[in-house]
């Protein structure tokens, strides 16, 4: 049976066509959840996916935070499902208590849309499991205004002390570098991790590099590996 | 000219002429009250009646294989292996004057409904920028500082606006001239993509049906702007001008695209037309008109930001992101309900009737009661047109002193106008939608055409120092330029739409400019197969007495034969062969060496062969579908020089180029004669390219070898990898501070 993922849709959403069509790329069965919609019945993977929820007038993914759809997602995350939130789901889920931190505006103080580097930082959660090495370096895009990781000290040193952070931004080598630190990240995080490992928030965009035609393949390991951990263990 | 204002009729202060007044008034066979002479003063207006272009567009080539639409409909409709692609440029120049965030917000947000009221979902910006010269660039001025404000809005507008929308900004150009400080372009182009039995127009038929208003409120924001801003120069009071412009709201733009677009896939509508310039005013008559039948609005019903608002301001007003649809009764209630489920406001404002009159009531009292076809049939100017003495056109021929040509090209690579673009377009969410092959950066950006194996390229220029020189001949150079740009990434160019921006068209030097730059641009786009597929123009692109260079936009879009892959500008391989496509003569006039390094501006222009063009793109086609060429990127701006700069700044290694044996360096290296690329291949390919070029005629001439970290050219002080890139990565970023 092949899963079938949830791609939430707030008004302002962008890339929920492209989490749909990405993970459609990598055989899963896909359905598009409009933010009113609660009845997540069959579903196996939810996705938050990028763009501007509700405009983002508010704090980025503070409006969002609130709609109907977000009680189930709890729901279904303490239920110890897969979650990931892209870029503005990422947002989302830091507003909806789901994640620790927050995302600032970019230290440049501009919208950036550009490759990046980002290293793996664990393997133990299900977007890292399969196929990935740690300090394995994946190039995956970034387009966001909002996307500097905040959180205070006590919260990093947990988040490091229990390896809760899956991604970090590098140079090409694997080394953490200012000059890689697109968006001035804290602890240079690019994806962390809650408690359980079940829901993951990253600013990177997998879903752009998944068909080689529009973007390189590295984006393909992680929405593969939640695929991957779906799969029954083998006896 | 304050103190005569209150002496002034109302209908001059409202911009239309007594000669207009007289007409309105035969019209109606009555004095027109307030409400209608609003009405009339922004459909009569330049912006939206092309009073004085319309005569001289009439010629233009407008027919060819590929076109579904023509000019007249809100974008123009080309047909591409099966599928619709709706195409289509506007202005936003003075609103982002005046205000550039919100002035370029908004331009984005007008141009996108354009192609949503066409039916289809937009599916790529690009953008066409001009300014005055920035600060630390070659002719800045006391204006510096406040272009490159303006330069900083703009993107920042373009990029708030586009991003939130998720509607890719792929490509586009951005060009510094003095003759811009008074006066910046800002013009949008915007790509969108139906199926062909899914092409909506702007028709009110079947008299009885609803007449519903979608998307935001409307306010008292942008009232007059089509005749305020966008049909009149610019004095020294041009920021009192400042509540004229609208402000955007991308949020709603995003839901009224979806809900436009939903209402039209399930069949809930049969009409369809976006609210611009001159607002429900505009939208309501022209549906009507081109249906042939009439329109009562109750504007009671129009859902208002303020209280107490008057009858032409709900009808005049530019309020954004708001789309009038016309619905059959009994599906009213399915598409209001679907609206609301998207949480986009629907209202109903009205009935289609078969009056053929545009008749609006409030308080159960008519306000304006006009023939729906007369506001827009407006006057037809045939405005005198003179060129000027040769000696009035304004040029600067003083050269200063020149530069080595090692230190000129690090100089060329540094300007504003050919360095990297990057810190504009790292800005703008370029990849959305998951269709962008080549972005930014690109000679054209290339796109995969939804629902379909086949992809689209697509570029926009235009060039106004050329368009100064000469004005025919600079739009011939750009419509060559664009149709180079497509042929350089291997599509063959199928459809232009553009936008000719110009001064004050009363002004008969202007004029004919205008006239010239019109017959330029369809000459060439006949000669090279491109059908217009529409156009945008702007005229009073002018601050007091100085009108703008000459400037016509050219959008061109081309198309690329199944798995063809285009090679990339950087430099791939040590020891590729570098190889000029094309002969090169000494034509240094109106180039950006005259620009950057003597800071002139004189002709003649380069000769422009566009049989050589069409040559040279079948040969560039022909060797990318043949899989050929390890780079290429086309020959224009910045020369020769240029051209290898950027591929050795974009690659991975360095050059040895030994120029033409005989040539003088600095004009073999800068001229921008037209018809050339520049291309890399394998040692081994280079006999078949020789074949293919032989065989048509094509001259070629073997430049040198990829090679090395640094760029040498005989004749000159060799050029370091690192210096290059640094000049061309941070030129342009350094400028914007």
């Amino acid at each position: 049976m092949k899963p079938t993922v949830g791609v939430v849709v707030f008004p302002g959403s962008n890339c929920d066509r492209d989490a749909n069509y990405s993970f459609d790329y990598l055989g899963a069965g896909t359905r598009f959840i409009w933010h009113l919609e609660t009845d997540l019945e069959g579903i196996d993977i939810i996705v938050l996916p990028g763009g501007f929820a509700y405009g983002d007038y508010l704090r980025t993914g503070a409006m969002a935070a609130y709609s109907p759809v977000m009680n189930s997602v709890k729901e279904f995350a303490a239920s110890g499902k897969p979650v990931i939130g892209i870029c503005n789901g990422f947002q989302v889920l830091c507003e909806a208590g789901l994640l620790p931190g927050a995302l600032r505006r970019n230290s440049g103080l501009k919208f950036r849309c550009m490759p990046v580097k980002i290293r793996v930082e664990t393997l133990d959660s299900p977007f890292t499991m399969g196929g990935m090495w740690p300090g394995q370096v994946l190039n995956v895009p970034i387009a966001h205004f909002d996307g500097s990781y905040y959180a205070d000290d006590e919260t990093l040193e947990e988040l490091i002390a229990s390896r809760r952070i899956a991604f970090r931004y590098c140079d090409a080598g694997g080394e953490l570098t200012d000059e890689a630190n697109p968006n001035g990240s804290r602890q240079h995080i690019a994806g962390v991790l809650n408690e359980q490992r079940n829901v993951l928030g990253m600013m990177p965009h997998p879903e752009r590099a998944v068909d080689p035609a529009v973007g390189g393949t590295d984006g393909r390991l992680i929405l593969a590996s939640i695929l991957y951990s779906l799969q029954p263990a083998e006896s | 000219m304050a103190g005569t204002a209150a002496e002034e009729p109302l209908h001059r202060s409202l911009g239309l002429t007594d000669d207009e007044y007289e007409r309105i008034q035969q019209i109606l066979g009555r004095v027109p009250n307030h409400a209608e002479l609003a009405m009339y003063s922004v459909m009569w207006s330049e912006h939206c009646s092309y009073k004085s272009s319309r005569v001289h567009l009439k010629g233009l080539p407008s027919d060819g294989p590929h076109v579904l639409i023509g000019p007249g409909e809100g974008a123009g409709v080309i047909e591409v292996d099966g599928v619709a692609v709706a195409m289509r440029i506007e202005s936003h120049n003075h609103p982002s004057f005046v205000e550039p965030v919100q002035g370029a917000a908004t331009g984005i947000g007008g141009v996108v409904r354009d192609v949503v009221s066409m039916g289809a979902r937009p599916i790529a910006l690009l953008d066409s920028l001009r300014f005055g010269n920035l600060p630390g660039d070659t002719g800045a001025d006391s204006t510096a500082d406040r272009n490159r404000w303006l330069t900083d809005g703009v993107v920042h507008g373009i990029s708030s606006y586009g991003n939130c929308i998720g509607v890719p900004t792929i490509g586009g150009e951005i060009k510094f001239e003095a003759s811009y400080s008074g006066n910046p372009l800002v013009n949008v182009m915007c790509v969108g993509v139906v199926p062909i039995d899914g092409i909506m127009l702007a028709r009110a038929p079947g008299p009885g049906n609803a007449v519903l208003l979608l998307g935001s409120t409307t306010g008292r924001d942008g009232i007059g702007g089509v005749s305020v801003l966008a049909s009149a120069a610019f004095d020294e009071q041009a920021a009192t001008k400042r509540p004229s412009v609208q402000v955007g709201d991308p949020f709603t733009e995003k839901l009224l695209i979806e809900g436009s677009l939903s209402l039209i896939e399930k069949g809930l509508v049969v009409g369809i037309q976006d609210l611009g310039g001159a607002g429900l005013c505009c939208a309501t008559s022209e549906s009507a008109a081109n249906a042939g039948t009439g329109m009562t609005l109750d504007l009671d019903q129009v859902p208002l930001r303020e209280r107490n608002m008057e009858p032409f301001e709900i009808l005049t007003s530019e309020s954004q992101e708001r789309m009038l649809v016309i619905v059959e009764p009994a599906k009213v209630a399915a598409a209001i309900d679907e609206c609301t489920r998207l949480g986009l406001r629907a209202t109903r404002i009205g009935v289609v009737t078969d009056t053929e009159r545009l008749i609006c009531t409030q308080g159960g009292e008519v306000v304006a009661d006009v023939p729906a076809a007369s506001l827009g049939d407006g006057p037809v100017y045939h405005r005198p047109f003179t060129a000027p003495a040769p000696r009035q056109v304004k040029t600067v021929d003083a050269p200063g002193p020149g530069l080595p040509p090692d230190q000129a090209l690090l100089k060329l690579l540094g300007s504003a106008n050919l360095a990297s673009k990057r810190w504009v377009w790292e800005q703008f969410d370029y990849q959305v939608m998951l269709n962008t092959v080549a972005g930014p950066g690109s000679d054209a950006a290339i796109l995969r055409l939804p629902g379909t194996e086949t992809r689209i390229a697509v570029t926009v220029d235009g060039n106004g120092r050329y368009g100064q020189i000469d004005p025919r001949e600079g739009a011939r150079h750009s419509v060559a330029e664009a149709y180079r740009n497509l042929c350089a990434v291997g599509a063959e160019p199928v459809a232009v739409t553009n936008c000719m921006n110009f001064g004050n068209p009363e002004i008969p030097e202007v004029m004919w400019q205008f006239v010239e730059a019109v017959q330029g641009m369809g000459d060439a786009c006949r000669t090279l197969q491109t059908p217009i597929t529409g156009g945008n123009v702007s005229f009073y692109n002018q601050t007091l007495n100085e009108a703008i260079y000459p400037t016509p936009m050219i959008g061109m879009i081309g198309v690329l034969k199944p798995g063809v892959l285009a090679p990339p500008v950087g430099l791939q391989d040590e020891e590729d062969v570098l190889v000029l496509l094309g002969r090169t003569r000494d034509e240094l006039g109106g180039s950006e060496y005259q620009r950057t390094i003597l800071g002139t501006l004189v002709g003649p222009l380069p000769e422009l062969d566009l049989n050589a063009e069409a040559s040279l793109g079948w040969l560039l086609r022909e060797l990318i579908t043949r899989n050929l060429l390890k780079s290429a990127h086309d020959c224009s701006e910045g020369g020769i020089g240029m051209a290898l700069a950027e591929m050795v700044a974009q690659g991975r290694f360095g050059a040895e180029i030994r120029p033409e044996p005989g040539r003088e360096l600095i004009s073999w290296l800068f001229s921008e004669t037209t018809a050339r690329a520049v291309v890399a291949v394998a040692r081994g390919d280079l006999a078949e390219l020789q074949d293919l070029a032989k065989g048509i005629g094509s001259p070629v001439f073997e430049l040198g070898v990829a090679k090395g970290r640094q760029l040498t050219i005989r004749g000159m002080e060799d050029i370091q990898l690192r210096d290059i890139k640094a000049a061309y990565n941070n030129g342009f970023s350094q400028m914007m501070g």
